[in-house]
């Protein structure tokens, strides 16, 4: 049973203790709580997906994700997937094709898109858009997004490729 | 403002939990709908007992002879069983139709079921599947048929407060001897509620032959998920094909009391719309009976 104040999971690959409320959502926790505010909050309601974070390797919605969930979890948020200096290959490839304008959206893109390509590393047009359809863009279309994930799947393809040579 | 979130350990921890706090503390699954309502305040909680840490509620299995659910089972779970895929391809179109992927992925059939929306996409298909509900208190436990669980008056006979649904079953649709289909339309592909839903399983002992047995389900035309019951009437002795497909079609839509909705259209559109889609989805089941369809 666990009623307790003190919330332990794993974050961006490290361990966290925090104190959380029962009533917490997971977004909550990371934007104020904990400061990364990466995540975005758009509709809050589960809608819009600028929230997508990944726990336990699957995408969720931070926005209706209880914090006491993540308890021994582990989460990634976009602040864990690469930096300034270190761009992970779906970054790289979301700003070389155009996928981003406003940016609102991205990090959850990010997210949806990080998590399709772990299960599925060569994805079809269909699988993007099923993986990505709970996620909403204003700005630039989705067309941009889809040939950004895919040549992100090639870049991470060949990095593979490579390490293996 | 909630006093305490728990994460028990056993089904009796949660039981006992629930007991403790008489009427304070309720069930959270996924969480996805109660999340929202807690927010809105359309439900009021002091306490939550979170049931999704209970491994043994989230499996899809086949035991003597019928398909057994953990009600933790997500809708990404079942969508993408291929045990659903195989023998009961409707139930794992109807759950993949759910939301997103990021709801599907946190989203449980148990609570598809217990949040009792009229056109909850995986329960409808469930409730043609003639689905059968375990749900277990401090009294012990029982099975009622899943539409038992639904109040005439829209809403769950389930009490939160004191029970948990824990695993929902149903006889697999056998090859060339039952058909089923979900048909579905809403106003975009995706994380869109449905204007009108229909799932349908059909029975018939030889090929060809008269049907012993028909269920439609569809919603949302009534408070809860709908049970065409005149056309299914209709259909049991009949020969299966358009003749009588499109008098069990006419029937449904005439039972069917959807209501003027400005996000899902007039009860009168949706009434053709109601004879359209059970048309359609009798004609899929056919084919997948037969064994020629796409199977969905």
């Amino acid at each position: 049973m666990s009623k307790g104040k003190e919330l332990s999971f794993t974050l961006n690959n490290k361990p966290v203790t925090v104190e959380v409320e029962p009533h917490t959502i997971l977004l909550d926790l990371l934007r104020e709580k904990l400061g990364l505010t990466g995540t975005k909050r758009g509709c809050g309601e589960g809608e819009c997906g600028a929230c997508t974070v990944i726990v336990n390797n699957e995408a969720v919605n931070a926005c209706l994700y209880p914090a006491w969930k993540v308890e021994n979890c582990s989460v990634l948020t976009v602040e864990g997937l690469g930096s300034e200096e270190n761009l992970h290959p779906l970054q790289e490839a979301f700003l070389e094709t155009g996928a981003v304008q406003c940016g609102f959206c991205t990090p959850g893109m990010l997210m949806s898109s990080y998590a399709l390509l772990q299960k599925t590393p060569d994805p079809d047009d269909d699988e993007i858009k099923t993986a990505l359809a709970g996620n909403l863009c204003r700005c630039t279309g989705y067309v941009k997004i889809l040939e950004a994930v895919k040549k992100a799947a090639y870049k991470m393809k060949q990095s593979e490729v490579n390490e293996e040579k | 403002m909630l006093e305490a979130y728990y994460k028990p350990a056993s089904l009796e921890e949660a039981l006992s939990i629930l007991d403790d706090f008489a009427g304070r503390a309720r069930v959270i699954a996924g969480g996805t709908d109660l999340v929202l309502q807690l927010m809105h305040k359309e439900v009021a909680a002091d306490v939550l007992v979170d049931i999704s840490g209970l491994r043994q509620l989230r499996k899809i299995r086949e035991e003597n002879g019928r398909i057994v659910i953990g009600a933790l089972s997500t809708h990404t779970d079942l969508s993408e069983s291929s045990l659903l895929q195989e023998k009961a391809p409707l139930l794992s179109a109807a759950a993949g139709s759910v939301g997103s992927l990021q709801i599907r992925n946190v989203g449980t059939v148990g609570g598809n079921i217990v949040n009792a929306q009229p056109a909850a996409d995986t329960a409808v298909a469930l409730l043609a599947l003639d689905a059968t509900a375990k749900v277990v208190s401090l009294s012990g436990e029982k099975q009622v048929l899943l539409e038992e669980l639904y109040s005439p008056l829209g809403g769950s006979n389930l009490n939160p407060c004191r029970e948990i649904l824990t695993e929902i079953s149903f006889a697999p649709l056998s090859k060339s001897k039952a058909g089923g289909a979900f048909v579905r339309l809403a106003r975009r592909k995706a994380v869109a509620l449905p204007v009108l839903n229909v799932a349908v399983v059909i029975h018939s002992e030889e090929a060809k032959g008269a049907l012993t047995d028909a269920r439609i389900v569809m919603g949302p035309v009534a408070l809860t998920p709908f049970r065409a019951r005149k056309a299914e009437q209709v259909l049991r002795g009949s020969f299966p094909g358009e003749e009588s497909f499109c008098r069990a079609a006419g029937l449904a839509a005439d039972e069917a009391r959807p209501r003027d909705s400005r996000f899902r259209g007039s009860a009168a559109y949706r009434k053709e719309l109601a004879r359209v889609m059970v048309l359609r989805a009798l004609t899929i089941a056919q084919s997948n009976l037969d064994g020629q369809g796409v199977n969905r």
